[in-house]
């Protein structure tokens, strides 16, 4: 049997390291939900409203239903008793609509199920869908949330003729005594738009029921697995504890899998009916038209401020296109969007009102940043059109307005406390490294000769590690165990269920230092509700900073536990434990830990008042959020022909408290960016009056290639989180917060000498044409 | 993404293929990167293909005198990677290699391109400069069409009912004549929002124009103004005059033209700069 | 309306009856049970179902089986020689070049074609060259860096 043989003293935290998860991955043995295959598995495939908004009057699946090796086709009669599918989230006088797993007299987005076939294979199935007939009624559909809120718009849910799910309003300090004493008050109507969050794995379901235990276990690609196996129980009715649910490898989420979706409890509700396991897998254009969009914000700013710069309010009128239904956390995003939205200024007064919009649309939820990069891009475009009303340079302003490093933990007039920062540094940082006062020269000397260019600046905080539990729908806490097997190999199990951010490897490396094991002699399990105890998932930025500290807390249980052990075995009153041995310093006599592992579990002896075995578990709840920040700097020039962007240079400094791995911590600041990038440039979810999805595939939804974005370069300060032992904030979103603002500043600079003042994404070439003909009018 | 059924059949020869292709319902099928697509949205949907894309008789490249022919189904990447190609046929060299990606030009070919007629293709620009021949065979018969007659409208060519493309003519390229293909990428597809092609000598200038209107064509009337004034932003300013721009979330009507413009200028003055 | 196809796959020998219409990618990933290849979406754009056939990378979802009759098919899965691992699997290991691998093995399979017909790529043609293959996690940048690493010769 092998042991673990290497005690080391060499730290991995801190550490480049490859990741422990690759192998897998770059061989092709990884098991997703798609590669999942089981005897007499049955395939399903879902017809879906081809329309924005109709009545449904009549489905006749006679057809279907008689297509050799069709096993059943439902309807939304059949699966009225499943669900409904779950909002979790709760504001007060909040609209919920019933929302059915299939559609049952009127379909309110295009995509909205209405009809699963099942057969033998997955093709049958698809031709079987063809032979559903539907004779639908169409309705007028809206797809503009503030159309859908004004006067004479179609009502998406007849119930609420006005479109509005909610209004809710948020204030601190004194906003209008703030105003009142003004300067000079800067307004700006900002839009973020819907965004297909565009995982590469689609979603995917398998379900099997198991008759004799009547045990449902469900496979599914998602982000969250016990609070899905909670949820898909309620709406089936099922029993919880007969109900597992796998993730096995989950081909990217960005939020969009932090959800519970129809058709989780749609295979469920099919594999109990037929007793055999059955399979659906979401196509593209499904993904595009079914799964949460992100964003979807029409942001009204006002800023008030004296005449140096001093910012003394904020006003925010936010309304936020929701789609036709809430998801799980559907209305609550944008009011992550209210408390982020003083950024990192010391500014108190701050009011407020946000009007959640229904609309003939998918919903949207979580999309990477999940309401603070509206917030961002909000507060960060206005401190930009602040400083030029004021003449003042974007970074003086900003250095203005900073919360003071000695001001910490800081109190926000949004009621977050701020734990922990120093925001001055990684913007100097950031301007040093793209040589920002030369750069001004540069950017006279290329106006003087006609060329547009520009320098952006964003300064970003961002609320992560979600989160303490008052504070969240479902729990924000993180568990984890960790045992010791009898060889001295240690398994730890985390109820984060990670999807590429290479926790596998951070948890290993954690776990391989506290132990003084090698990193190959630990394994992280996750996503399997029946081997890992619950837990919360993978989302928010919260990875580390909250499932990487349970585990760090369940490992200090643990060395207790050792050191027990270990002056036991040692027959001494006092040993201590590092690098894998247990010591006794006045003998100079020493057990290992695969020894000490190897006599809890064989029992011959227990120490007083202990367990055999080498295991411990550990729930942490975190006191507080942690708040990384950072500073973008971007260069752009823009083509006075065609009004093409080009990015000249980018440049990251992320804060995200101590690191772990700045490999894996590069690789998020990299694709977070890159997805910031694909907002402020290209990405756009785009429907027409009658709800139809113009993007509703990749030819025309434009996801970032790699010949369309510059080289990114990454530098970090590091300020630790009191919040955690570890002293790490959070990445995962960071990246696509500073982005869109850094670039959308830079743009608005280049073209600033046309009189552009704001620009809303995408910022397309011709969108930039047309300023510019503005201009020359 | 699952194609409705169909038949298939895998000709050994063209002739056997012509036969087949005689039958209603049936379409030939060459490297699929259009019509495969379509097909698995049931965007397409025929009874029958007949698999040309594996008959070597359509898979050539040759110089004969002064004019290139190329089997229709030479792949993109068999003609981008061509050295008789770069040296006696640039603009093709260098419209094939903005077509798609590696993975597409390995698998399309210049014949199922040109049917396809796809309004958006770079290929067609540069056929329409260089005046390229279609060399069209069905069961009993062969003709040849020149580029302007083939491409007929969106999707929409000259080729008849059981008719295929079996070759693709186009002329060598004289000393002394500069190409440019220039492009303008849509950035989720990667195909054309416009394309200009441009073949430029002391003797003649040439211009195809893809991606504007329902189909590419030679813009005539700015080769005109070229070859009397020698000057691109003169020719390129009438280059979309006529034209029923397509508009799309992409590209409105008046930036396509735009764009087609500013392209045919680029496009004019590389090619001029590459006159040597 | 079956069709007999012989394949070779990953250097073995194999026939199987298929429906004309199966895919080429179906056929890998549920007749062979090859299921490193993945479907990422519809309109041959994503790249995540390439393969290389006849030395040639494509994407194997836009190709039915029967088109691949005769052919040599190679697959991620074939990469890997007695354990030991391919240069461009070794370098994005090392380079971190990949997050949630949906993507990585089509992506692999590009970036070893374009060394191929170009050992020494600049940095743009290698973006150039994954213009076929997208990824939503890496931004690339790692996955660029794992590509000029192999062309360095540093991916054993």
């Amino acid at each position: 049997m092998a042991t673990t043989t290497i005690t080391k003293t060499e730290k991995l935290v801190g550490k480049a390291m490859r990741r422990q998860e690759d192998p897998r991955l770059i061989t092709g043995s990884a098991t997703y939900v798609d590669d999942i295959q089981m005897p007499g598995m049955l395939h399903a495939c879902i017809l879906r409203s081809p329309h924005g908004a109709a009545n449904i009057k009549s489905v006749d699946i006679a057809a279907a239903l008689a297509h050799p090796g069709v096993a059943a086709v439902y309807v939304g009669k059949d699966t009225e008793k499943v669900g409904p599918v779950p909002c979790g989230a709760s504001l007060p006088g909040l609209r919920v609509p019933h929302h059915y797993v299939l559609a049952i007299d009127r379909v309110y987005f295009i995509g909205h199920p209405v009809a699963v076939v099942v057969a033998t294979d997955k093709y049958i199935a698809r031709d079987a869908v063809d032979l559903i007939e539907v004779e639908y009624e169409t309705l007028q559909a809206v797809t503009d949330p503030e159309k859908a809120i004004g006067p004479g718009a179609p009502p998406v849910h007849p119930e609420w003729p006005d479109n509005v799910a909610f209004n809710y309003h948020q204030e601190g300090g004194d906003v209008d005594t703030a105003f009142a004493q003004a300067e000079v008050v800067v307004k700006q109507r900002i839009t973020s738009q819907r965004l297909i969050p565009s995982s590469m794995e689609t979603r995917g379901v398998v379900a099997d029921y198991n008759t004799g235990d009547k045990a449902l276990t469900i496979w599914s690609s998602t982000q969250i697995p016990h609070l899905m196996r909670t949820l898909v129980a309620q709406m089936l009715g099922a029993p919880e504890h007969k109900v597992r649910v796998v993730t096995p490898e989950v081909g990217g989420g960005f939020g969009s899998k932090l959800n519970v979706y129809a058709e989780e409890a749609l295979m469920g509700f099919v594999a109990m009916k037929l007793g055999q396991p059955v399979k659906w897998i979401e196509s593209r254009r499904e993904n595009c038209m079914c799964t949460i969009h992100g964003r979807g914000h029409v942001d009204y700013f006002e800023v008030a401020a004296k005449k140096d710069g001093t910012i003394l309010g904020i006003k925010l009128k936010l309304i936020q296109d929701l789609g036709a239904y809430h998801q799980l956390l559907t209305p609550a995003i944008p009011t992550l969007s209210v408390l982020m939205m003083p950024g990192l200024y010391r500014c108190q007064n701050v009011r407020a009102d946000i009007v959640g919009a229904f609309t003939n649309a998918v919903p949207t939820d979580a999309y990477r940043g999940a309401g603070r990069p509206e917030a961002t891009h909000g507060i960060e475009r206005m401190v930009d059109i602040l400083a030029a009303e004021l003449k003042m340079d974007p970074a003086e302003i900003r250095l203005k307005n900073f919360i003071h490093n000695d001001e910490f933990p800081y109190a926000t007039g949004t009621g977050l406390s701020y734990d922990s920062g120093n925001y001055a540094a990684p913007l100097h940082k950031a301007m040093d490294l793209i040589d920002y006062h030369n750069l001004r020269e540069e950017q006279r000397q290329a106006r003087s000769q006609g060329r547009l260019m520009g320098i952006g600046l964003s300064t970003y905080g961002e609320i992560c590690a979600f989160g303490p539990s008052p504070a969240t729908p479902a729990g924000g806490w993180e568990s984890a165990t960790v045992k010791i097997e009898p060889s001295g190999m240690v398994t730890v199990m985390t109820g984060s269920s990670p999807h590429g951010q290479g926790e596998e490897t951070t948890f290993a490396q954690i776990t391989a230092d506290e132990l003084g094991v090698g990193i190959d002699d630990v394994i992280v399990l996750h996503g399997d509700t029946a081997i890992v105890q619950y837990g919360i998932g993978t989302f928010g930025s919260r990875g580390t900073a909250v499932g990487g500290t349970a585990v760090y807390f369940a490992l200090q249980e643990l060395k207790k536990k050792i050191k027990k052990y270990g002056a036991m075995l040692l027959e001494s009153e006092e040993v201590s434990f590092s690098d894998g041995v247990c010591v006794d310093h006045k003998t100079g006599k020493s057990v290992t830990l695969a020894e000490i592992a190897g006599a809890s579990h064989r029992a011959m002896k227990l120490p007083p008042g202990t367990q055999p075995g080498m295991v411990e578990t550990y729930f942490w709840e975190p006191p507080n959020f942690a708040f990384p920040f950072g500073a973008h700097a971007v260069v752009t020039e823009v083509n006075r022909e065609t009004g093409d962007i080009e990015i000249k240079r980018y440049v990251a400094v992320d804060d995200c408290g101590n690191i772990i791995n700045p490999l894996i911590v590069a690789g998020q600041v990299h694709g977070g960016v890159v997805q910031g990038l694909g907002q402020a440039l290209w990405e756009q979810a785009v429907y027409d009056d009658n709800g139809q999805l113009i993007t509703g595939e990749f030819m025309d939804y434009a996801i970032p290639r790699a010949s369309m974005i510059p080289w990114i370069e990454t530098e970090h300060t590091v300020t630790p989180s009191p919040v955690n032992p570890l002293g790490v904030k959070g990445v995962g979103e960071a990246g696509t917060i500073g982005c869109s603002p850094a670039v959308v500043n830079s743009v608005v600079d280049a073209l600033s000498t046309l009189g552009v003042r704001h620009i809303d994404m995408p910022m397309t070439p011709e969108k930039i044409w047309n300023l510019m003909e503005g201009a020359r009018a | 993404m699952i194609s409705q059924q169909f038949e298939y059949s895998a000709p050994a020869t063209l002739q056997e293929a012509l036969d087949l292709l005689a039958n209603e319902g049936a379409k030939p099928l060459a490297g699929g990167m259009s019509l495969i697509p379509m097909m698995k949205l049931r965007l397409a949907a025929p009874e029958q293909l007949i698999d040309i894309g594996r008959l070597r008789e359509l898979n050539y490249i040759r110089r004969e005198g002064e004019q290139m022919h190329i089997g229709a189904g030479t792949t993109h990447w068999d003609v981008e990677s061509s050295p008789i190609v770069r040296a006696h046929c640039p603009l093709l060299s260098e419209t094939v290699s903005n077509i798609g990606d590696i993975q597409v030009r390995n698998r399309g070919t210049i014949g199922g391109s040109a049917a396809h007629a796809d309004p958006s293709a770079d290929y067609p620009a540069a056929f329409c400069a260089l005046e390229a021949q279609f060399k069209l065979v069905k069961k009993g018969g062969e003709r040849v069409v020149g580029a302007s007659d083939f491409f007929v409208d969106m999707l929409t060519t000259a080729l008849e009912s059981g008719e295929i493309i079996a070759e693709v003519i186009v002329p060598v390229e004289q000393r002394g004549t500069g190409v440019s293909y220039q492009k303008c990428v849509q950035p989720a597809s990667g195909f054309a929002i416009v394309g200009v092609a441009v073949r430029v000598s002391s003797e003649f200038v040439r211009i195809g124009v893809t991606g504007l209107g329902a189909k590419a064509y030679r813009a005539t009337n700015a080769e005109e103004i070229y070859t009397s004034t020698h000057d691109a932003a003169k020719a390129a300013a009438v280059v979309a005059d006529g034209a029923d721009s397509n508009s799309d979330i992409h590209a409105s009507a008046s930036y396509r033209k735009h764009l087609a413009r500013i392209y045919t200028q680029r496009a004019l003055k590389e090619a001029a700069s590459r006159m040597g | 309306m079956q069709t007999t196809i012989h394949v070779t796959i990953n250097g073995k020998k194999r026939s199987d009856t298929v429906e004309p219409r199966l895919l080429l990618i179906h056929y890998l990933r549920e007749t062979v049970g090859l299921t490193g290849p993945h479907i990422g979406c519809e309109t041959s754009i994503c790249g995540a179902c390439t393969v290389n056939v006849d030395g040639k990378a494509i994407k194997s979802c836009a190709m039915f089986a029967v088109q691949a009759n005769g052919c040599d098919v190679l697959t991620i899965e074939g990469l890997a020689r007695d354990g030991k691992l391919d240069p461009m699997q070794q370098a994005f290991w090392n380079e971190h070049g990949l997050q949630c691998g949906f993507c990585t093995p089509g992506m692999i399979m590009t970036a070893k074609q374009i060394l191929e017909r170009n050992p020494h790529p600049t940095e743009a043609e290698i973006r150039d060259g994954l213009g076929g293959n997208l990824c939503r996690c890496t931004g690339y940048q790692h996955i660029v860096n794992a590509v000029k690493a192999v062309a360095a010769g540093k991916g054993a």
